[in-house]
């Protein structure tokens, strides 16, 4: 493998068409290698590697994926399905639905093997004998080309009964999900999974207890997924050797707005917000850069001068947002950052899924003010109420994350941005119209 | 009305620190929500329900919890949501707490139409209460509200959703607790409606609770709606559902001489918060136009008005004399059947229903009474780990028993399900959820499919001798030592030992039968297998399913049933027949009942609502329902109980026993006449011993709180003085009651008085049925003071009963005939509900259900017509229902409008009509 595969090894592989890679050609490449290897290998020997190799989740949230796995009830140590009686599942969550995000869908449609190779050595570390892949319905291209994968994985033995000549059976189902933002909180995507609304599930208990169906259950995003088959072929030092800072392995950025190049680049973690916007060619002639959601829709305002912050979980953390999908939307001098928290804020009330009450009543009430301020009727007051609620919907407040991150733009906005607020309401318009 | 006493140091309880304040609380395991609740502080909640559990969708109940005492910041938390542990602390006050609980109300008031001066939840609607308690005064949102179009959900609710707050209980309740599928949340966002998929009746049986469940206007009462009247404008007092023999408690609610309402009175070993449709609804019988209102005597074949005492004077020269019979009823109260009785004699008492019926009644009394195993609470029923339904179709017979069983169904794999995965029995969607697919040990061996079959684990269909079978060779699987059954197969076998094992492994093994199918072995078996899991060491109950609200009050008395009563009458002619609320024409078939009336040198009948032996009578007398008239009835669980009258009677109708009483006295068979209830219960506990606790059911008449009769008007009541003015404007005096402590009056205090008296709940801020924490000992516990009601069997502690002998399974007859089986639904298989126009409009038709192959033997198909031929009864053409049930056997639903009674269990022959 060159340096340059070394550097990209989730996306060297996609065609320049963003074709499908057929299973021949995927095989080529070193495919289904990992999976060879994590079954010639106890369960727990593939827990330990990912734990070691410090792969953090690519949803959104960071949590240590081997750790992640090591919640399941595995019975005996080294492993057997026998610990409880009945199913196990492995949910991959494709149901990706961040404002801005569209990492997952280049790796499932581009390599849709991967994913399964990822998904299928997953499933072996926690003894799961399903899997499920929850799509989002509008991703009908990755649907075709995940379809297409499965049946040739299932013929080439890869999944089906006793994989690969070993005694582990398993399954894996395309799930086309309806689709609602909260789908993407695993609770609530394994509610819509399970045919019911889709609301979220206290915790505890966690899904690897008490998952689908009431039974262990380990969901991971695309992006975790894809990295796995690498840290098992390759070893947990070299997936570290990826990245120069203490967040290992590679990530999928994404920038978006009005930049010359807007894309997805996959780069070591910790490439800082500069180099990536560089990347993507700088702003539009005459435009500057006032701002940046660095993760999606729900994370906080990066502003200007913190050009030079980390893209790692930790880094961005430590500036005050987080990384979440790491697929950042860039705010120009000449966009109304109200108009852009209203359009976010918006998006968020209308995919509440209703449960909780704060979410439920606050964000539409954010919404409404958001959109009296834009259309000129805002007042003085607003903007205490919008004040307050980004802290009556702060963690723990709230029944789950969406609500918190959903202020998270809105409280960091009203900070960096207070001067276009209170323009809106003595100006009695949005300036910027 | 409760009040905190700090507690001393106890074994097992732990200490937290609320406000500063140290409280000891049993409360391992439990939420914060439910231990404040419990201690009686005041703290705002909506999706919690204290049967409903948690789910931590409102989040009303936020307090501020503290990491240790060092702690200043502390975090908000859900009170609702989080374990109580030792040394917690915790503040309700903190102003961080207190201004988001504020919020929260803000928030819930956000689309809220304010409009509580029209809505039917004012005066006890729980969400004003939480807008007052949390301090949410002025409106800060000023954009349009989301509008709802309502649905027309039937003739028990209304829909209102505008005024919904999104708590989820609806939903919780009605498809979690209640097992209905047609109530959904639907949409998303802020735009989430509670309603069905189209209009239309609500499905489930227990639809009614919806009306208390939910925190404000959006389900309410639509019966109550037609003849609407104000909550503190409702005269109320305790009294007892009539329309089973669960007992469920309940708060009738009357104005201006008119029954409005019918509402739960939590009892906490009966029915809990809830009740069936059928006893809720069912109270509109009371302001029929089938009451009967004036006495009446037949002037050849035509009944005419007659004034009381010509009326009770020629009753007594009936009755003087010839000795008479008696025909008491299950549905009337212990005082009028014993004054009967005493009117007629103990040998000349018979019970108005057949024979058959009357020896299963003593059967199943005489179980109660002598063992083998004690009859199950139900709040027993709700603990128990594995459930045995024999031959019972309980969602029917016994609504509440069915809705506690459905409950304790889950508790096996729940307990296996918490302990494994470290859940708390309160956080209700995760225990669910943990459980989704298993099923606990619950059997259920039935003629045909049942609602409870769902959450079984394992069904029989079976002929009734099959079932008897069943349970036969399952006590035999637990206990060798009991007589197995013959003829069994290999399949049956198998199952019972699935069975046999599954009781024999649980700790709390319940068994449940009754006197629907009328087999006296079905009975007998379910006592073997209580019998089988005692001597093999197990706490096993029993649960068995008296048919009316007073059967097994009546069965103590009664020395038979109609065809005694007959063969008495035919014996000796001339003699006269007294009919205490009873219709013999829905004890026996017609040509019985005729046999047996016309035998009658005089038929005089006493009884509040009209049909068919009424009609027949020569003497009627117009006597009081439960909403009129006090009483004391014995349920199921052999748990004597007492009603209050609600409204004085209205003159000339009185209580049957004062009636028979007159008649007694009047005809020279009692030196003199009783002057009270309490006088009553005193002569039939001296005769009858085993009855002692009746008198304990309720204080006497005589008992005074703080002086003072306990009223049964609220102190809101407003128009005392100007509700009759139209007719004097002189306020008239209260009318009197000397059988109960009671008046109908505002002046005196209901709070600390017994909980049998108690039918107001209701403390300063909690004007809602949710006040009822106030009134418990603990959530859900027992109320103050105790439950109403006083169980008056328990078999001995060391069983020395035998076995019954084992029956069979004898499968269908060669013969061509069907074994005919009754079949009950809850909309109208019950005498008075039925006369409830909202209970009408609910009931099915007539109906002979049978397989799908005996249909095709008989070329009949769902929808069309059978002749059914039965012996000692009319043939009869029956509408076709075809269902899952065992070849050889088909079921009529008894007592349905247009349904005469047919004698069975029996035989016969069904074919297509006309032929």
């Amino acid at each position: 493998m060159g340096w340059e595969q070394m550097l990209k090894p989730l996306t060297a592989d996609i065609r320049a068409d963003r074709a499908a890679l057929p299973l021949a050609a995927y095989e080529a490449a070193g495919g289904y290698q990992g999976l060879r290897t994590a079954i010639s290998q106890t369960p727990f020997q593939v827990q330990q590697a990912v734990t070691a190799s410090g792969l953090r989740g690519r949803g959104g949230a960071g949590f240590p994926t081997g750790m992640k796995w090591s919640f399941v009830p595995m019975g005996a140590p080294g492993g057997s399905t026998a610990d409880t009686g009945g199913h196990r599942y492995l949910v991959v969550n494709a149901d990706e639905k961040e404002p801005g995000t569209m990492k997952d869908r280049w790796l499932m449609e581009g390599n849709p093997h991967q994913l399964l190779e990822g998904a299928l050595i997953a499933a072996w570390a926690v003894q799961a004998d399903i899997a499920y892949i929850f799509l989002r319905r509008e991703y009908t291209q990755c649907a075709q080309s995940l379809t297409r994968a499965i049946a040739e994985a299932q013929k080439a033995g890869y999944v089906g009964e006793r994989v690969l000549g070993s005694g582990w059976n398993i399954s894996i189902r395309m799930h086309m999900s309806a689709g609602r933002y909260m789908c993407g909180e695993e609770s609530g995507l394994l509610n819509a999974l399970e045919g019911r609304r889709a609301t979220p599930r206290n915790k505890p208990p966690f899904p690897q207890v008490s998952g689908l169906w009431g039974r262990p259950t380990v969901v991971n995003n695309v992006e975790t997924l894809v990295n796995v088959p690498h840290i098992i072929r390759e070893g947990p030092e070299w997936f570290k050797s990826l990245s120069p800072g203490s967040d290992p392995g590679t990530k999928i950025y994404g920038v978006s707005g009005k930049l010359k190049r807007p894309g997805l680049w996959e780069l070591p973690m910790g490439t800082t917000v500069r180099e990536l916007v560089d990347l993507a060619g700088g702003m539009k002639d005459g435009l500057k850069l006032r701002g940046l959601l660095p993760g999606g829709a729900s994370t906080d305002f990066l502003s200007a001068d913190q050009m030079d912050v980390k893209l790692d979980f930790d880094s961005v953390a430590k500036a005050g947002s987080r990384l979440g999908t790491g697929t950042m939307i860039v705010l120009d001098d000449a966009t109304c950052p109200v108009g852009m928290v209203l359009s976010l804020e918006k998006f968020f009330a209308r995919e509440s899924c209703g449960f909780c009450t704060p979410c439920r009543e606050g964000l539409p009430w954010v919404a409404r003010i958001l959109e009296s301020l834009e259309q000129g009727t805002g007042e003085q007051r607003d903007l205490e109420i919008l004040e307050q609620h980004v802290g009556l919907l702060a963690p723990g407040r709230t029944f789950c994350a969406l609500a918190p991150g959903a202020v998270e733009p809105l409280g960091s906005a009203l900070k960096l941005f207070r001067d276009d607020f209170e323009k809106h309401v003595h100006q009695k318009r949005c300036p910027w119209k | 009305m409760k009040t905190f006493t700090p507690a001393t140091a106890r074994a097992g309880a732990i200490h937290l620190t609320i406000d500063g304040r140290r409280y000891e609380v049993d409360a391992e395991g439990k939420n914060l929500l439910h231990v404040c609740l419990s201690l009686g502080l005041n703290l705002p909640y909506f999706c919690w329900h204290p049967a409903l559990h948690s789910v931590g969708a409102c989040r009303q109940c936020a307090v501020k919890l503290y990491k240790d005492e060092a702690d200043t910041k502390g975090r908000i938390i859900m009170s609702c949501m989080t374990a109580v542990t030792d040394g917690m602390r915790v503040s309700v006050e903190d102003p961080e707490a207190r201004m988001f609980r504020g919020q929260v109300t803000e928030w819930l008031m956000v689309n809220h139409p304010h409009d509580c001066p029209i809505c039917d939840e004012g005066g006890e609607c729980h969400l004003q209460d939480m807008v007052v308690m949390t301090g949410h005064a002025y409106r800060r949102y000023r954009f349009t509200k989301r509008t709802h179009r309502n649905q027309d959900l039937g003739p028990f609710i209304n829909h209102e959703m505008n005024r919904c707050i999104q708590c989820y209980r609806c939903i919780r309740f009605y498809r979690d607790y209640a097992g209905g599928r047609d109530l959904e949340a639907l949409g998303a966002h802020d735009d989430v409606y509670f309603g069905r998929q189209t209009d239309g009746a609500l499905e489930n049986e227990f639809s009614g609770n919806l009306v208390e469940v939910c925190p404000t206007g959006v389900f309410t009462d639509k019966t109550l709606q037609k003849h609407y009247t104000r909550k503190w404008d409702l005269q109320t007092a305790p009294s007892i559902c009539v329309h089973c023999a669960v007992g469920c408690n309940t708060i009738p609610g009357e104005r201006y001489g008119m029954l409005r309402r019918v509402r739960t009175r939590y009892n906490g070993e009966v029915n809990g918060y809830f009740l069936c449709d059928r006893g809720r609804y069912g109270y509109e019988f009371v302001n029929s136009a089938s009451r009967i209102r004036q006495p009446l005597a037949k002037n050849g074949d035509v009944q005419h008005a007659i004034a009381g005492p010509e009326a009770a004077a020629r009753a007594a020269a009936a009755v003087s004399s010839a000795p008479a019979v008696g025909i008491g009823s299950p549905r009337a109260s212990l005082e009028t059947n014993f004054a009967l009785r005493t009117l007629v004699g103990p040998a000349n008492f018979y019970l108005g229903v057949s024979d058959l019926h009357a020896s299963n009644l003593k059967l199943m009394a005489k179980i109660l009474k002598e063992g083998p195993a004690p009859v199950a609470s139900i709040r027993q029923a709700r603990q128990s780990d594995a459930v045995l339904v024999l031959g019972e179709d309980v969602w029917n017979t016994a609504p509440i028993l069915a809705l506690t069983l459905r409950q304790a169904s889950s508790n096996a794999p729940a307990a296996a399900a918490m302990k494994q995965k470290k859940l708390n029995a309160w956080d209700d969607a995760a225990v669910r959820e943990a459980i989704r697919h298993e099923k606990g040990p619950f059997f259920i061996a039935s003629v045909e499919e049942t609602k409870l079959d769902e959450v079984a684990r394992e069904c029989y269909r079976m002929a009734p001798s099959d079932i008897a079978a069943l349970g036969f060779a399952a006590a035999h699987e637990i206990d060798p030592s009991s007589p197995a059954p013959a003829g069994v197969s290999e399949d049956l076998q198998q199952a019972a030992r699935r069975i046999g094992a599954a009781l024999k492994a649980a700790e709390r093994p319940l068994v449940v039968s009754g006197a629907g199918l009328g087999a006296p072995e079905v009975i007998q078996a379910a006592a073997n297998v209580a019998r089988a899991l005692k001597k093999a060491g197990r706490d096993a109950l029993i649960s068995l399913v008296f048919p009316e609200a007073n059967s097994l009050g009546a069965a103590l008395l009664a020395a038979g049933g109609l065809d005694a009563a007959s063969r008495a009458m035919a014996a000796r002619k001339g003699q006269a027949l007294v009919v205490a609320e009873a219709d013999v024409y829905r004890g026996v078939a017609a040509k019985s009942a005729r046999d047996l009336l016309s035998s009658a040198t005089h038929v005089i009948c006493i009884d509040h609502t009209r049909h068919a032996t009424a009609d027949a009578a020569e003497i009627v007398l117009p006597s009081c329902t439960y909403a009129e008239s006090s009483g004391s009835m014995i349920s199921s669980e052999g748990r004597a109980q007492r009603f209050f009258s609600v409204m004085p009677p209205v003159e000339p109708a009185k209580s049957a026993w004062r009636w028979l009483d007159e008649i007694a006295v009047a005809a020279g068979k009692k030196p003199s006449a009783w002057q009270d209830m309490d006088e009553v219960i005193r002569a039939m506990t001296a005769e009858l011993p085993e009855l002692i606790g009746v008198g304990n059911a309720a204080p006497g008449a005589n008992y005074r709180l703080g002086g003072s009769r306990v009223p049964r008007k609220s102190i809101r009541e407003s128009g005392r003085t100007a509700a009759t003015a139209n007719i004097s404007l002189h306020e008239p005096p209260p009318a009197k009651d000397p059988d109960s402590p009671l008046a109908y009056t505002m002046e005196g205090a209901s709070i600390g008085a017994p909980a049998s008296l108690n039918a107001r709940f209701w403390s300063p801020g909690w004007n809602s049925d949710q006040s009822l924490s106030k009134f418990q000992a603990e959530v859900s516990g027992q109320l103050i003071g105790g439950d109403p009601g006083v169980r008056l069997f328990e078999p001995p502690a060391q069983d020395t009963g035998t076995y019954f002998a084992a029956t069979g399974a004898n499968g269908p007859v060669a013969d061509g005939t069907l074994i005919l089986v009754p079949r009950y639904h809850v909309f109208g298989s019950e005498e008075l509900s039925s006369l409830a126009p909202g209970i009408a409009s609910r009931t099915g038709a007539a109906s002979l259900a049978l397989s799908q192959s005996e249909c095709e033997k008989r070329g009949l198909h769902a929808g069309g017509t059978a002749r059914v031929t039965v012996d000692g009864a009319e043939p009869l053409e029956l509408a076709v229902v075809v269902t899952h049930m065992p070849e050889g056997i088909a079921s009529v639903a008894l007592g349905m409008p247009g349904m005469p009674v047919l004698p069975v269990p029996g035989r016969a022959i069904v074919t297509g009509a006309g032929k």
